[in-house]
């Protein structure tokens, strides 16, 4: 049976990662190759590097990163942050990663979809949407979350589908940093809705919030920053109470 | 040791040389005949549309010699569904080396299967020292239909090949570059044919 996956989210700015990590035995934790590494060898699914480099240099340096995490790791990853062309696209695949995440620039540009789906197939194409709930609306919010659109989050979501987009990541601004626990009522409406697989983000805080978004929330895949980097829930606990809750994961 | 990835332009291709880099295997990327034809083992890539992967196949005319050669030949992913006979993907002829049709999954499930599924009923020596239900990395829509070729088993809305073996011939439809530990060893496996 296809498994349930579990994939830590390492921000990146100018090649290194940023945000607090805190992993005991690990020379430089600001170094993502060594970080992705670890990971992976403790049962990460997959990997997302979110590129916040502002300068076109901070994003020369990401690209040599991801060529060293593709030499040297053995499970997928998606890069993303900041890209809005075919040739960003192109580049990130040249040096090795798997898939893509696109977020304002689809939006602005929502053709970006088609474009890459048909060039470089749907499976490397993410699309990722950071939505809030206002009066009851999930509305799609660009910039990290910093600037609101009247765009809702299902429309939204069904328009990329249509596109070719390969997987959704929606990301909850109402949880994010909470938590208290995924969208899991939003996620199952777009798992509902949509027919293809959808990733759960913002609000991890314990166990008990991933056996919910599977179940409840009906996700595909979970992903999460800070409680993992920290070490607040190991992935592998995580995946053997994952298991013990009838949710298949890859142990 | 001459190991050959054929580049004809499809894919992430770099994964699959740096996976055997890893395991102390130079591989080089080309489309040149020459070469492809006196390598030890050859990798037939494969990530995107199949009908347009054909067609830059036959523009190199890759099409006609991958079918002829006689070492070990590894496709993976849509490499493996194009040495199908047929695939409903674009409705393209593949290179008919494994017997069987490749259809697309219905509706029922989400597509594309995308992450971590097990492999069983293994047959053959690509998986020597690899478990049943060993977990493998898919990303695909398209599926291979279960054949005499059928080395190896996946479920996914049906149960269908996720590995095939003719002669020299091998297919996954699973990424061991990408498939941890067990991905790797599937591809020294492969080396060690």
């Amino acid at each position: 049976m296809l498994t349930k996956r579990i994939i830590p989210c390492l921000d990146i700015k100018n090649g290194r990662t940023v945000k607090g990590v805190n992993f005991v035995d690990l020379r430089d934790a600001g170094d993502p190759v060594e970080l992705a590494k670890q990971y992976a060898e403790l049962g990460a699914d997959e990997l997302v590097f979110l590129d916040i480099s502002a300068t076109i240099e901070g994003r020369a340096t990401t690209l040599d990163m991801v060529l060293h995490v593709a030499e040297q790791v053995n499970i997928p990853f998606t890069v993303g942050g900041g890209i809005s062309s075919i040739e960003d696209v192109d580049a990130l695949l040249q040096c090795g990663a798997d898939k893509v995440s696109i977020n304002s620039s689809a939006v602005k540009r929502p053709e970006l979809v088609n474009d890459l789906s048909s060039k470089f197939g749907s499976q490397c194409v993410v699309v990722a949407i950071d939505a809030k709930q206002i009066d009851g609306q999930w509305k799609v919010h660009l910039a990290g979350g910093s600037i609101p659109t009247n765009i809702d989050l299902f429309e939204w979501a069904k328009d990329v589908e249509e596109r070719g987009a390969g997987e959704i990541l929606f990301t909850s601004m109402n949880h994010d940093g909470t938590k208290n626990g995924f969208a899991n009522e939003a996620l199952a409406k777009l798992s509902d809705l949509l027919n293809i697989p959808i990733i759960a983000s913002g609000g991890a805080g314990n166990v008990q919030h991933f056996i919910d978004t599977f179940k409840e929330g009906k996700s595909d895949a979970a992903l999460a920053a800070s409680v993992f980097h920290f070490g607040e829930i190991p992935i592998p606990d995580l995946k053997k109470e994952l298991k013990d809750n009838n949710i298949e994961v890859r142990l | 040791m001459k190991l050959i990835i054929i580049n004809y332009g499809a894919g992430n291709i770099k994964s699959i040389q740096f996976a055997f880099n890893r395991l102390g295997y130079d591989a080089i990327l080309s489309n040149d005949p020459k070469d492809i034809k006196s390598a030890d083992k050859v990798i037939f890539p494969g990530v995107g549309e199949a009908s347009s992967a054909m067609k830059m196949l036959k523009e190199s005319g890759l099409d006609t010699l991958i079918p002829t050669l006689k070492q070990p030949v590894l496709g993976i992913c849509l490499g493996m569904q194009l040495m199908c006979l047929h695939t409903e993907e674009g409705d393209t002829q593949g290179l008919g080396i494994f017997q069987t049709r490749v259809k697309r999954f219905s509706n029922r499930v989400k597509v594309p299967q995308m992450g971590w599924n097990v492999i069983k009923n293994l047959k053959s020596d690509l998986f020597k020292g690899v478990k049943e239900n060993e977990y493998m990395y898919l990303v695909h829509s398209f599926y291979a239909e279960h054949c005499n070729e059928t080395i190896a088993a996946t479920d996914y809305e049906i149960n269908y090949a996720s590995a095939l073996q003719h002669k020299n011939f091998y297919g996954t439809q699973f990424h061991p570059e990408k498939s941890s530990n067990a991905g790797a060893k599937i591809l020294q496996n492969f080396i060690e044919l």
